[in-house]
C-alpha cells in the first residue's frame, strides 16, 4: 500500500485491482457495502418515496379539481408541462438560497416533478368513464360521489397506475442529482468517483446499477398491483 | 456549501451575476447547445428509421416502447459517467451519453405514430394503387407528424437540461458554472440555473410554436394532451 501507485483517497486498503482501477471489483463493492453503497441505496429510498407519496397527493387533488372544474385543466397542465422543461441541476440549485440546504431542497424539485407526472395521467384516468357508463350510474341512482368512487375511480386506475410507473422510475432517476447539492443517494457515489483524478469505474457502476435496479423492481411491482387491483382487465386483456 | 451566505438577497446578486457576465453565459449557452444539438443529430438517425419501419411492419411493440421504459430507468448521470470511464473527458463522451437519451421518446412516438395510423386509411391507400413506399411516405408519415413532433420535443427539452449536468464530465456549458461554486460563488451559481431553465423552457417553447407552423392544419392535434406533449402510459 505503501506508494504503490497513485493515492486514490477513501477507498481504504485497496486491492490490486482497485489501485489499478480495473472494469470491476467486487472486493471493493463487498468492503464497501456497508459503508458508502446500502446508505446511499436507504437514502434514494427515502428520497423517492416521500417525494411519489407527496406528489401524488398533491396530484390527486390538482386532478380532481380539474376534473369537477373543466376549465381549470388546461392551465394546469400548462404549468405542469413548463415545469418539467426545467432541468433538475437549476431546480436544486436556485432553491438553496430559499429553503438552504435542507431536505426541503431536496424533496421539492423531487416532488414537483412527480406531480407533473402524474397530474395529467390522473386527469387522463378520471375523464376515462365512458358516457354510456355514467349515464347507467345515474340512471341506478348513484350521487355523484357515489359515481366518482364506484365508477370513476375503478376506471381510472390503470391510467393512475401506469402515471405511477412513470413517476417512480423517473424520481428514482432524477434523485440522483440531489448529490449536487447533498451528500445523500445513489447519485452522490456517482459523482465524488467521476470528481476523481482517474474516474473510479466500479464506485459509478455499482451505484447506477443499483439505481437502475431499483428503479426496474418499482417498475415491475406496479405492474403486478395493477393486475391485483384491475382484475377485470385481465379477463378482458387482448 | 462553502461558506456563501445562501438568503433571498443571493436572487439580487444572481441577477448582477447575468447583468455583468452576458459574454461568458452567451459563449456557455452556445457550446451547451452545440453539444446538445449534435446528441439529438446522432439520436435523430439511429431512432427515426428505426421506430418508423418497426412502426410501418407493425413489429416489436415490446422493443419500441421498452426501449424508452429503460432509458427513462438510466440516471442521466449514470450514464455520463460511464461514457466517461470508456471513451474520456470531453465533447464525445457526453454527446454518445446524451444520443442515449434522446433514443428512447424520439423511438417511441416514431413507432406509436406510424404504427397507430388507421388501417382503413393505409386499406383505402392500397386500394388506390399506393405502392408500399407510397403508403409511407405519402399516408403514415404525414399522419405520424403530430407524434414524431412530440418525441422530438420530448427528447431535444431532455438533452438541453441533461446538457447542463454534462457539465460534471467535462462537456463545457452553463453547468460548468453550476458545477464550480468555488470560483463562481453562490451567485453565480444560481444565476447560471436562472439562465439554464430560460434556455430549455425556450426551446420547449420554439419547438411548439415550429410545429404549430409546420403541421398541416388536416392533422392538428385537438387534444390538449397530445397538444402540450404530456406522457401517457405507453409513451415518451
Amino acid at each position: 500500500m505503501i506508494a504503490a501507485g497513485p493515492v486514490i483517497p477513501n477507498f481504504g486498503q485497496g486491492s490490486s485491482c482497485v489501485t489499478g482501477d480495473n472494469l470491476f471489483c467486487w472486493d471493493w463493492v463487498r468492503q464497501h457495502w456497508s459503508d458508502t453503497l446500502q446508505p446511499a441505496l436507504v437514502e434514494h429510498i427515502e428520497l423517492t418515496a416521500i417525494a411519489v407519496v407527496i406528489g401524488s397527493t398533491l396530484a390527486f387533488g390538482l386532478a380532481l379539481l380539474a376534473h369537477r372544474r373543466r376549465r381549470t385543466e388546461q392551465p394546469i397542465s400548462i404549468v405542469a408541462a413548463l415545469v418539467y422543461t426545467i432541468p433538475s441541476v437549476a431546480l436544486f440549485q436556485i432553491l438553496v438560497p430559499i429553503t438552504g440546504y435542507s431536505n426541503a431542497t431536496l424533496e421539492i424539485p423531487l416532488v414537483a416533478y412527480t406531480l407533473v407526472i402524474l397530474f395529467p395521467n390522473f386527469v387522463a384516468g378520471f375523464n376515462a368513464a365512458p358516457p354510456e357508463v355514467l349515464e347507467a350510474a345515474r340512471g341506478m341512482g348513484l350521487t355523484r360521489n357515489q359515481t366518482f368512487t364506484r365508477v370513476e375511480l375503478p376506471l381510472a386506475l390503470p391510467a393512475m397506475i401506469g402515471g405511477l410507473r412513470i413517476a417512480v422510475v423517473s424520481t428514482i432517476a432524477i434523485a440522483t442529482i440531489a448529490a449536487t447539492i447533498s451528500e445523500k443517494g445513489l447519485g452522490y457515489p456517482i459523482f465524488y468517483a467521476i470528481g476523481l483524478p482517474t474516474p473510479f469505474k466500479t464506485e459509478i457502476y455499482s451505484a447506477g446499477a443499483l439505481a437502475v435496479g431499483l428503479a426496474l423492481l418499482c417498475d415491475g411491482a406496479l405492474v403486478a398491483v395493477r393486475r391485483f387491483v384491475t382484475p377485470w382487465s385481465r379477463a378482458a386483456a387482448r | 456549501m462553502i461558506g456563501d451566505t445562501a438568503n433571498a438577497h443571493t436572487f439580487v446578486e444572481a441577477l448582477r451575476f447575468i447583468v455583468d457576465n452576458p459574454q461568458l453565459l452567451f459563449t456557455k449557452a452556445v457550446e451547451q447547445l452545440e453539444l446538445s444539438g449534435a446528441a439529438l443529430g446522432i439520436a435523430l438517425l439511429i431512432a427515426l428509421p428505426v421506430g418508423i419501419v418497426l412502426g410501418h411492419l407493425h413489429r416489436g411493440s415490446g422493443f419500441a416502447i421498452g426501449t424508452s421504459i429503460f432509458v427513462r430507468a438510466l440516471p442521466s448521470i449514470f450514464l455520463i459517467a460511464v461514457f466517461l470511464t470508456v471513451l474520456g473527458l470531453g465533447f464525445t463522451n457526453n454527446m454518445v451519453a446524451l444520443a442515449v437519451l434522446a433514443i428512447g421518446p424520439i423511438l417511441t412516438n416514431a413507432y406509436l405514430g406510424v404504427e397507430g395510423v388507421d388501417r382503413d386509411a393505409v386499406e383505402a391507400a392500397r386500394g388506390m394503387g399506393l405502392s408500399a413506399r407510397g403508403i409511407l411516405t405519402k399516408i403514415e408519415l404525414p399522419l405520424a407528424l403530430p407524434l414524431l413532433y412530440i418525441g422530438l420535443r420530448v427528447a431535444a427539452v431532455t438533452v438541453v437540461a441533461t446538457a447542463t449536468i454534462a457539465a460534471y464530465a467535462g462537456g463545457g456549458g452553463l453547468g460548468d458554472i453550476i458545477a464550480n461554486q468555488a470560483t463562481y460563488r453562490l451567485s453565480g451559481v444560481v444565476g447560471a440555473s436562472l439562465c439554464v431553465m430560460a434556455l430549455s423552457a425556450g426551446v420547449w417553447v420554439v419547438l411548439i410554436a415550429l410545429e404549430r407552423t409546420v403541421t398541416p392544419r388536416g392533422i392538428r392535434a385537438v387534444r390538449v394532451q397530445a397538444a402540450l406533449g404530456t406522457q401517457n402510459e405507453e409513451g415518451m
